[in-house]
């Protein structure tokens, strides 16, 4: 178990600043979903916390500076399912899922017994044990979603990122997925930051919500801290309700004032 | 959907192609079968044309496999980077200032020249490529050989517009590849090249593996994708250059190779790699017969020939899969 901090982390693109300076701490074991409206910089934090983009501040998993690690080693630090996972049509599921040992394996070396059998392991774990020789191109949206979650608990880091996990999926995929995750973290102790667009799902998995607002974090605490009609439509620019259930979970419902 | 059989059994199968194809290449030429030519022509110019058919087949077969991995496009060959403008450009300046001049120097200047043509654009795409555009991204590399293709052609034309017809003749013909002057010397000169370039490349196929999920994953699964794209690229730059300054230009080869061994035994590198070496291999040494025996004494060239059978073949492949998967 390893916790995460962003210390004054930026990010920005040809002098477009996509992250004014962040400063959040996942704890070890912790749930931290990103909202914000589209452009906020949630991909653009997560993209730089695995290393695809160049950012100023820090990233620390476990106390250990990010910037000081190889790629291998960040790779064994964070995993990260991008929100279009790019699937090779041919390539087994098998072989897909053991390409998440791949910062195990030594520059020059090949998958041992033990890498094999701990991506068998987790095959079986997300009950794909049966689809290990089918081909990608023949899964379902759902079963793409599991697979590419697969590979990256396969990678065994502490740390997982999901960017937009559940956006193509239909709702009770989303949800089956995001159980999934749940379940993983809490088995494997992982430390989970994802970026989400559905609110209501946010605040029911993750136990704290960053809402982003043009690079800026603008609020940050547990969901019903958050998911507040006033915050959400200052934004997002919407019309929400927020409406709350007995143990007090936030539901955000759109509203519209009347039918035309 | 599509079992894949276990890589052995194809490598096997790959292997006892090349095997029957060494064979063949031995048997037949212009002075007859095996029985009735004399050990001389079998020795000093079938064999080291088989031999030397069979090290640039299997280099740029698995140059081109190599650089469809790191490019991820199935589409690209060996020649992508301007490997084949420099190497070509190379020739026809050795070729048409003078090749008579050279004759009595100790080292052929031809091969030298194109094999220094071919690491020379490759290098001058790379520091165009990394110069100009992000390296996160292949495609300002692509972009940059494109550019650099394009200008070595235009020199080359430039050049050439100013030779006789003579000269034309002798560099179109280098161009379209041919192993008529195949020689054991040839085979000596090359094998280092190809040895040491096909160990690196093979000691990358579970890299290439990676970067099929592309570059922002393969980087998120530990791998230094600017290093590995480097080394592979090098390596398959220096391998294709030196085939490339005995044989010429031999298209076709180092794209349908990879592409026919990926359609029938799946994409994985770890099979591909070590198939399209065996493959191409016997792929060049048959497509060297027909070009000795058609035009008999005069040859066709060996481009020319893998174009002709090569392109065919692969519409085939490319149908009859369509139809299975």
């Amino acid at each position: 178990m390893s916790e995460l901090d962003f210390t004054d982390l930026t990010v920005s693109y040809d002098g477009q600043v996509a992250v004014q300076p962040l400063t959040l701490s996942v704890p070890a074991g912790g749930w931290l979903c990103l909202i914000g409206p589209n452009g906020a910089g949630k991909s653009s934090a997560l993209r730089s916390t695995c290393g695809l983009v160049d950012h100023g501040g820090s990233v620390a998993v476990g106390g250990v500076d990010t910037s000081t690690m190889s790629t291998r080693g960040r790779a064994r630090a964070i995993a990260f399912v991008p929100q279009v996972p790019v699937l090779p049509a041919d390539m087994m599921v098998g072989e897909y899922v053991l390409l998440g040992r791949s910062p195990f394996i030594s520059y020059f070396g090949v998958a041992s017994a033990n890498d094999r059998r701990l991506a068998a392991d987790v095959l079986s774990q997300l009950d794909l044990a049966d689809f290990a020789h089918r081909r990608l191109e023949t899964l379902s949206g759902g079963e793409r979603q599991r697979t590419v979650i697969a590979r990256a608990v396969a990678q065994g880091s502490p740390i997982l990122l999901l960017d937009e996990p559940t956006s193509a999926l239909d709702i009770g995929h989303q949800q089956k997925a995001l159980e999934l995750v749940d379940r993983l973290r809490c088995e494997r102790g992982l430390t989970v930051v994802s970026a989400m667009h559905d609110l209501t799902l946010a605040g029911l998995y993750a136990d704290r919500l960053a809402l982003l607002h043009e690079g800026r974090l603008v609020a940050e605490g547990t969901p019903a801290d958050v998911l507040r009609a006033e915050i959400l439509s200052e934004f997002y620019g919407v019309n929400v309700r927020v409406h709350y259930e007995d143990d007090g979970t936030p539901i955000v419902i759109p509203h519209r004032s009347s039918r035309r | 959907m599509t079992t894949y059989r276990r890589g052995w059994v194809w490598l096997s199968a790959a292997l006892l192609l090349l095997a029957a194809a060494v064979v063949l290449g031995v048997m037949v030429g212009p002075a007859g079968t095996l029985s009735s030519a004399n050990w001389n022509i079998i020795w000093n110019v079938r064999m080291p044309r088989v031999a030397l058919a069979a090290l640039v087949g299997a280099m740029l077969s698995l140059a081109g496999a190599s650089y469809q991995g790191v490019f991820r496009n199935p589409l690209v060959d060996p020649y992508l980077l301007g490997a084949a403008g420099g190497a070509g450009l190379g020739a026809t300046i050795v070729i048409a200032f003078g090749r008579a001049a050279t004759s009595d120097w100790i080292v052929d200047p031809l091969p030298l020249a194109a094999f220094l043509g071919a690491i020379a654009a490759v290098t001058i795409t790379y520091l165009a490529g990394a110069a100009f555009g992000s390296m996160r991204t292949s495609t300002s590399l692509v972009l940059a050989g494109v550019a650099v293709a394009s200008l070595t052609s235009a020199i080359q034309a430039f050049v050439l517009q100013r030779s006789s017809d003579g000269v034309i003749r002798t560099v179109y013909n280098w161009l379209l590849g041919s192993l008529v002057k195949a020689s054991w010397h040839d085979v000596r000169l090359i094998l280092p090249y190809v040895v040491v370039s096909g160990a690196v490349l093979l000691a990358h196929r579970r890299h290439l593996d990676v970067f099929r999920v592309g570059d922002d994953e393969a980087l998120t699964l530990g791998l230094n994708v600017r290093r590995v794209r480097i080394v592979v690229v090098a390596a398959a730059t220096i391998g294709t250059a030196a085939v490339v300054s005995v044989s010429g230009l031999i298209a076709f080869v180092g794209i349908v190779v990879p592409h026919a061994v990926r359609m029938v035994c799946g994409g994985s590198y770890r099979r591909v790699l070590p198939i399209s070496i065996a493959v191409g291999a016997a792929f060049l040494i048959l497509a060297d017969i027909p070009g000795r025996m058609l035009q008999n004494p005069a040859e066709t060239p060996l481009g020319v020939v893998t174009a002709f059978c090569g392109a065919p073949f692969f519409m085939v492949l490319l149908r009859t899969r369509r139809a299975t998967v």
